[in-house]
């Protein structure tokens, strides 16, 4: 790939410039190889008596709060994404900024979604400078396109903490959006017309965060119980009349994959985990929302209930499946640090079996120890993998980024990490030579399942042995691609300009790749 | 000239397929516009693809417009070859030489438990068909099939049996009644199928024109594997023909049941108890077992409805019927399930084998099992169950050296 000659070459083998966004940057060392010293950050002293002694923080409007907390240009702006595609306060955050006529502005999000597309306006005129954060859908156009004027920086969740605890991001304001809170700045996600389950995401935010500023449609008098957010952290109290529409927060009903490809795949994920012995009485595992993840647990339950025996702890996100599981005696705890069905919100409010966590808990590079890398079973996606096990989960093969790194990254650490993923999407092989974008080395990748079969890191010799006369269609990972590509064609190779639109950093604040500007020749 | 044909579907409901639109033109050379969403990763091959199939079509002035949504090359091709042959009808199919529509060669009485169709003109169902393990995959050109589709769906279907690996599963066709079947015949049949269903089946006749033409068909094309036919009954003319239809000749394997077009025909409706075609479908399963064949049911179409399929199954298979017919790949395991011989009917059946296997080693000429006799047809359906068995991992191969211990 062309790069410029003061480019360094990372231990994963990529090119990576020497500086972005005018600051140092620390090439990836290899996994387990970066180990920053000194003290944590800390936001500056504040002293108690500066505060309403009626415990009032109230103030008129976003507008207000934002320039009491003394809002200037090229300042760090964080916010949380727990209200997912229905939320209604970032936009309004950089509308108000923007109304201010501040200009520079850096967004911190823990996650963008399509909601987030009007933040181009914002981006276009000049209010914000880059993002550092997850870019979905429109706004990953726009990076890749190389309409940002700085270099987005995307982060792992568990890398979003880190960067917020060893001061590499120092979060002027932090804005969280709190479905219940008092006018105090206790908050929940609990309750409320928007309520959302967890605030897990905003908990770095609301120690570090220089201001802190909650922003609620459902205000209730002194003591906000529980309190997952804070007061004693929390600057100022805005009520807004909305601050997300319900349908977009939590989905009614997270739904069970119907296709026929992906319930095969699910189906091959399940055979293997208990081929391999990892489905055993006290085991743990993590597995998403999305529809694939989902019939996989369906399986999970049906193999532990058959058996009697119990899965100690899932961590992850939480939806009315997980919740039956946990009703149903085959899983014991439920760690959850993302609630995506108002029926795993219920759950979250009534079940202590059933425990809010956050980001710090299982992923935190700078925790004293994570979750992930004690747990048994990990399943994950990936928009690309290459025969080396190279996972890419950011940009799709034409090179347009599309998705953030999520806990992407952090989850690989555990101790079988799987991805299941079709073989091709519309033509498209999944398994490549090489990854477009390098979001997690192929050494913490174990096994790549697809509806065609299963491929196993040469490396997992052990999980080789143990379910090698398991009937399951094993191949390595190159057959795999061949058989796309027999299918499909070989894709033809993208074009990129030389220019930086945004960089991946890895789990410990290195910067593992780059995503560079397409090009367009049509 | 300016005249445009078209072919294949749009939209993004058309994964998998594409719509082609081919305009003549008087000079200007071969025009090519492709919107397509993996433009960036195929446009090149797309563009490619058709000006092959023009040059081999011999046109030299044409606009063609892909519009693409993730079409693989067999499909491209078949879109491509249905715009060009409705431009010139005479034209000669488009085959691509290397291709890996693998073909296993089909037995008699292999098991038919499960009969996966697959609408004929919807490329993407067919991919992945084969992973499924279903015991046949019916590639359907009959009901699934508007009428003005016919011309492309078969040139889609006959690349599709050219190109795509089925797995284990019977490569099976859906015909339309003749004169469209004819067509159908001899546009598949070189394609190496293993099975051809004939719908709307009435008289012994339908099924003797059927086979003539299939033995034209394999002859001229030099094939030499059997050719099996399945008459579907859905009919009350078709059912009580049952009998001469099944022994209609040596290549009918099976009689199916489409209760649809039967219910309708009897003037009533179907119902999940399935007690107004409970003497139809009792007709058709003895008029098989007297020709010794096979009995396979209708399909069962809620397809999220798991529990009352298992119902209708056990049901199925009280009456006598080897299978049933599927229309989502998740009804498969289900059926699979309800067809698979319990372990009291696989004991028996290893009893059986076993008891004659020793008297013949004996010498012993009438073979018994506690007070019953063991005659060849208790025999065969014992070997078959075992074989079952075997094939679904019930019992291990080496069966004889571990049973009864």
């Amino acid at each position: 790939m062309a790069h410029k000659s003061d480019w360094i070459k990372n231990a994963a083998g990529r090119w990576i410039p020497p500086e972005i966004n005018g600051e140092k940057v620390i090439p990836f060392k290899g996994i387990g190889k970066h180990r920053p010293s000194g003290n944590r950050y800390g936001p500056p002293i504040r002293t108690s008596i500066d505060y309403p002694p009626d415990g009032n923080k109230q103030v008129e409007s976003l507008k207000d709060a934002l320039v009491k907390s003394g809002i200037r240009d090229g300042m760090v702006i964080s916010t949380h994404h727990h209200l997912r595609n229905g939320d209604l306060v970032a936009n309004q955050v950089f509308k108000a900024a923007s109304e201010l006529g501040i200009k520079d502005l850096i967004w911190f999000p823990s996650a963008s979604f399509p909601c987030h597309e009007p933040i181009i306006e914002y981006l276009k005129d000049g209010t914000i400078h880059h993002i550092e954060g997850s870019m979905n859908g429109a706004l990953g156009r726009f990076c890749s396109e190389g309409k940002m004027r700085g270099v987005g920086v995307l982060r792992s969740h568990g890398g979003r903490y880190q960067a917020i605890q060893d001061g590499e991001v120092k979060i002027d304001i932090a804005v969280i959006a709190a479905p219940t809170a008092d006018p105090f700045g206790n908050a929940n996600g609990l309750y409320g017309p928007s309520a959302c389950g967890g605030l897990g995401y905003s908990l770095a935010d609301m120690f570090y965060g220089d201001r802190v500023i909650v922003v609620t449609d459902h205000l209730v008098p002194f003591p906000c119980i529980p309190m997952q957010i804070i007061g004693n952290y929390v600057d100022f109290v805005v009520v807004m009349d909305k601050i997300g529409i319900p349908e977009q927060i939590v989905s009614g009903t997270t739904r069970i994959t119907r296709s026929p490809d992906r319930l095969l795949i699910a189906e091959y994920t399940a055979r293997f985990c208990d081929a391999a012995g990892l489905i055993k009485d006290g085991f743990s595992f993590q597995a998403g929302a999305g529809g694939t993840s989902l019939a996989i647990g369906i399986y999970f339950h049906k193999m532990l209930k058959e058996r009697g025996i119990k899965a100690r702890f899932a961590v992850g996100g939480s939806t009315e499946y997980s919740v039956k599981m946990l009703e149903d005696g085959v899983l014991e705890y439920m760690l959850d640090a993302q609630t995506f069905d108002l029926t795993a919100v219920e759950s979250m409010r009534n079940n202590p079996r059933h425990a809010d966590i956050s980001i710090f808990h299982c992923y935190d590079y700078h925790g004293k120890g994570t979750y992930t890398t004690m747990m048994d079973v990990m399943i994950l996606g990936a928009t690309e993998v290459d025969v080396h096990f190279n996972g890419n989960v950011v940009t799709h093969s034409d090179g347009i980024l599309l998705h953030g790194i999520g806990g992407w990254q952090n989850c690989l650490h555990a101790r079988c990490t799987i991805l299941p993923v079709p073989l091709f999407r519309n033509r498209i092989p999944i398994i490549r030579d090489e990854v477009t974008t390098l979001c997690g080395p192929g050494e913490l990748i174990d096994v790549i399942v697809t509806e065609r079969g299963i491929a196993i890191n040469p490396l997992r010799t052990d999980l080789l042995e143990k379910v090698k006369n398991s009937g399951l269609p094993l191949k390595s990972i190159e057959e795999l691609k061949a058989e796309a590509e027999a299918l499909c064609g070989v894709p033809e190779p993208v074009e990129f300009e030389d220019e930086v639109v945004a960089a991946v950093k890895w789990v410990d604040g290195t910067v593992i790749d780059v995503i560079k500007k397409v090009r367009r020749n049509l | 000239m300016s005249d445009s044909y078209t072919s294949g579907n749009a939209g993004p409901s058309a994964q998998g397929d594409c719509f082609v639109t081919l305009t003549l033109k008087e000079s200007g050379g071969i025009t090519v516009n492709i919107q397509s969403k993996v433009a960036d990763l195929f446009g090149k091959s797309i563009r490619d693809l058709c000006l092959d199939m023009m040059e081999y079509y011999g046109i030299p002035d044409a606009h063609l417009t892909i519009e693409d949504q993730g079409a693989l090359p067999f499909t491209l091709r078949a879109r491509l070859e249905a715009a060009v042959r409705k431009a010139f009808p005479d034209s000669k199919p488009f085959r691509v030489t290397d291709h890996s529509g693998v073909f296993h060669p089909s037995e008699k009485d292999r098991f038919r438990r499960s009969r996966l169709y697959l609408p004929g003109n919807n490329p993407k169902l067919m991919i992945n068909a084969g992973l499924y393990a279903a015991d046949g995959i019916i590639l359907d050109l009959e009901d699934s099939v508007a009428p003005s589709r016919k011309d492309e769906a078969r040139i889609l279907v006959r690349n599709a049996l050219h190109e795509i690996d089925f797995g284990s599963s019977e490569r099976m066709i859906r015909i339309n009644p003749f004169p469209e079947g004819i067509l159908d015949l001899e546009a598949l049949i070189p394609e190496k199928v293993n099975c051809v269903l004939i719908p709307k089946c009435e008289s012994r006749e339908d099924v003797i024109r059927v086979d003539l033409k299939i033995k034209e068909v394999t002859s001229e094309s030099g094939i030499e594997h059997p050719v099996y036919l399945m008459p579907i009954l859905e009919s009350a003319r078709g059912i009580w023909a049952a009998k001469e239809i099944a022994e209609a000749c040596d290549t009918v394997v099976a009689l199916a049941i489409g209760l649809e077009d039967l219910t309708a025909d009897l003037g009533t409706q179907r119902t999940d108890e399935g007690d107004e075609s409970f003497v139809a479908r009792s007709l058709l399963v003895l008029a098989a077992r007297v020709a010794g064949i096979q009995a396979i049911d209708s399909v069962f179409s809620d397809v999220s409805d798991m529990e009352s399929l298992k119902k209708t199954a056990l049901e199925s298979k009280k009456l006598g019927f080897d299978g049933m017919g599927c229309i989502h790949p998740r009804q498969i395991p289900v059926i699979h399930d309800v067809f698979a011989p319990t372990s009291s009917e696989t004991e028996k059946a290893q009893a059986i084998v076993l008891a004659y296997e020793d008297a013949e080693k004996k010498g012993l000429g009438v073979v018994s099992l506690g007070s019953k006799m063991i005659d060849a047809p208790v025999l065969k359906r014992a070997l078959k169950t075992i074989r079952l068995a075997e094939t679904l991992n019930r019992i291990p191969k080496n069966w004889r050296e571990t049973y009864g211990t």
